[in-house]
């Protein structure tokens, strides 16, 4: 199992390195062999990777991760048809899409994986942040911490990884009023959430090995630590989030 | 001094004594609070008429500042400095305002807030250490910065500068100042810089100090440098040979007595005695009692080139160590940067992790490798650790268990 850690002194701004670390001790305890392939900036992207991290970044980074990654995108095309798993996080998840604005306000290209596009909105996102992830994925609750200037619009038929009930997300109300998180395609999951996100969520981090491995291969482990951190995490996100809707009640009311 | 000015130092001095006597803090906070709320002016009123220098970094700034203010008393020069480490314009009121004589002002100042004291406080130096990532959901990225503090340097062609010419931010930072005296410190954390401030490419690190091949910015010739033990200057070496622990104070006090020896002219090796034997700086490395007798070791980590540096320096030695993290404002609410610090450095050492966000901590250990106790309360944590115990502690765990020790 080789988990592709892209760029991460470009990208690793919020502990984005966790995340590869979660993905190879999970293989590793259940007796997979598994390594962390740093691919360093300025180098191409290698079609031979399992999982291709892509984390999150400060807006000059950002711009020439982006430029590597399109000079490789058919190196990643090719390990996707082999089924290779892309797993991105902020500015990573904004680098999927048709195309973001930079930290100058030019619009810049993206991979162009999913057909999404970020642009700069009013005043940053910042707090704890929890997700009701799509029931196909048959997830528990995500839990994260989310920090971005960006607001991401899905494009039609394309779906998120899920539902914001605390924080904000992408930012972008849905048409039916509800903010979403991230995305979700074949094989291929973008999301805000870090703190880092796997650690946090392992069944999360599961999913991705499985698409890998198939779910035979994830025989349960002990993670007592985890669930008590995600009790803590989600009992104080939703004391602020209740916390936050009365305030915007009373200010609308007043 | 106007009549108001001096009405406002009164009042600030009344709130901050009954801030203490209640037990409430320390009182600076307050105290220059009420001081600014009476006299907005205050800041210019306190600093005329002395010479004023300020230091700022993201790390190293309490220290550097005690250092270079040790540096100059050593020399006969009386200082006055914001010695407790409030460092925004109400904490310099209050610092200054206890001094109403003109001695020179040695000034810890907040990254974010250099910009708007270098007017009212007609400073004459600034004093520029290091920018890394630090509490991000706080004050953004390392970015937006260097840009106010590039900005400074470039409207104040009569500021001197004194600067750390080994990171990239901060040499981008200085680049327009005309009267720059450059200190090479070496860049052990290099994860915020791997492109270039000036032009966006990659940065070229092969050669141990950078380099972008794309438009020419470079780590600047620099007359003083740092070498692991020595300062070297234009007239020789000086050995630090300093009580104070590790590789991170070696860094702040060859920033200090570069801008020493440069700027105010003092003696290399008068300035160096006179730093030499300082064991604690604002209670980074007091200790506390515990109840089995024994004394716990207390260090400050603010943010993950400040947590590397501790853990390289914990790593060869035979402690017990405490990490206490909580995740308030002042700690940064986003503890995802536990998994930017190598803890794995700690395997095989007795471990607690502790403080209020203890389960953070714990998965970060057990991801890593490194076997550990999980208990909230930091003083209990290490009073169930063997042997010599360091409490490594997030901003707020630390203040908590040093009160009182300054």
């Amino acid at each position: 199992m080789r988990i592709g850690l892209v760029y991460p002194d470009l990208l690793g701004t919020y502990g984005d390195r966790g995340n590869a670390l979660v993905l190879v001790e999970r293989c590793r305890r259940r007796g997979v062999e598994a390594e962390i392939v740093e691919v360093a900036a300025g180098e191409p992207l290698p079609d031979s990777l399992d999982v291709y991290l892509f984390g999150g970044g400060e807006d000059d980074a950002q711009v020439m991760a982006a430029a590597g990654m399109r000079a490789s995108s058919a190196a990643l095309d090719r390990a996707r048809g082999g089924g290779a798993v892309v797993f991105a996080v902020c500015a990573g998840l904004q680098l999927l899409g048709t195309s973001y604005a930079a930290g100058d306000g030019d619009v810049l290209d993206g991979l162009g994986l999913v057909e999404l596009e970020t642009r700069a909105g009013e005043g940053r996102c910042i707090g704890e942040v929890v997700v009701e992830p799509d029931p196909s994925l048959r997830l528990r609750t995500l839990t994260g911490f989310e920090n971005h200037g960006g607001r991401t619009r899905l494009g039609p038929g394309v779906g998120p990884l899920g539902r914001v009930t605390v924080g904000h997300g992408n930012g972008v109300p849905e048409s039916d009023g509800a903010t979403v998180d991230g995305v979700l395609a074949d094989r291929l999951i973008g999301t805000y959430l870090h703190g880092p996100v796997l650690p946090r969520n392992p069944d999360l981090a599961d999913l991705l090995l499985g698409w890998v491995l198939g779910t035979d291969a994830l025989t349960p482990l002990g993670d007592t630590l985890v669930e008590e951190l995600r009790a803590e995490r989600l009992h104080e996100a939703r004391l602020r989030g209740r916390r936050a809707r009365r305030r915007d009640r009373r200010l609308t009311r007043g | 001094m106007s009549l108001r000015a001096r009405v406002a130092l009164g009042a600030g001095r009344a709130a901050g004594w009954a801030s203490r006597v209640t037990g409430r803090g320390a009182g600076t906070q307050v105290s220059g609070r009420v001081m600014l709320a009476i006299a907005p002016d205050l800041l210019e009123q306190v600093g005329s008429g002395r010479r004023c220098a300020i230091v700022s970094a993201t790390n190293g700034k309490t220290t550097t500042t005690r250092l270079l203010a040790e540096a100059l008393r050593s020399a006969g020069i009386p200082v006055t400095s914001n010695h407790t480490g409030a460092n925004m314009p109400a904490g310099l009121a209050a610092a200054l305002g206890r001094d109403p004589e003109p001695r020179v002002a040695v000034l810890e100042v907040d990254e974010r807030w250099v910009p708007r004291v270098v007017d009212p406080l007609a400073a004459e130096l600034l004093v520029l250490g290091n920018l890394t990532r630090d509490q991000l959901d706080r004050f953004g990225e390392v970015r937006s910065i260097a840009v106010r503090w590039r900005e400074v340097c470039g409207s104040h062609p009569n500021l001197a500068v004194v600067a750390n010419a080994s990171d990239p931010h901060v040499v981008w930072s200085v680049e327009p100042a005309t009267d720059v005296t450059w200190v090479a410190l070496g860049a052990p954390w290099r994860s915020d810089a791997a492109t270039c401030p000036r032009c966006a490419a990659l940065l070229d690190w092969s050669a141990d100090t950078f380099a972008c091949r794309a438009c020419g910015f470079a780590q600047p010739d620099a007359p003083y440098r740092l070498d692991g033990e020595v300062l070297v200057t234009p007239e020789g070496r000086i050995d630090l040979d300093l009580a104070l622990p590790g590789a991170w104070n070696r860094m702040n006090a060859a920033l200090a007595l570069t801008a020493a020896i440069a700027h105010f002219g003092i003696d290399a090796e008068r300035a160096a005695a006179g730093i030499r034997d300082l064991e604690m700086v604002s209670g980074r490395f007091s200790t506390r009692r515990l109840a089995d007798g024994r004394d716990a070791r207390v260090l400050l980590a603010k943010n993950p080139a400040g947590w590397t540096e501790v853990l390289r320096w914990l790593a060869p030695t035979d402690t017990s160590v405490v990490l206490a993290v909580n995740a308030h404002l002042a700690d940064g609410r986003d503890p995802s940067w536990l998994f930017d610090v190598p803890y794995e450095l700690l395997r095989g050492k007795p471990v607690a992790a502790s403080g209020e966000r203890a389960l953070d901590v714990a998965v970060r250990l057990d991801y890593g490798d490194v076997s550990h106790v999980v208990e909230r309360d930091p003083l209990r944590a290490a009073n169930g650790l063997p042997g010599e115990v360091v409490v490594v502690a997030s901003y707020t765990q630390f203040t908590h268990l040093t009160r009182g020790s300054w």
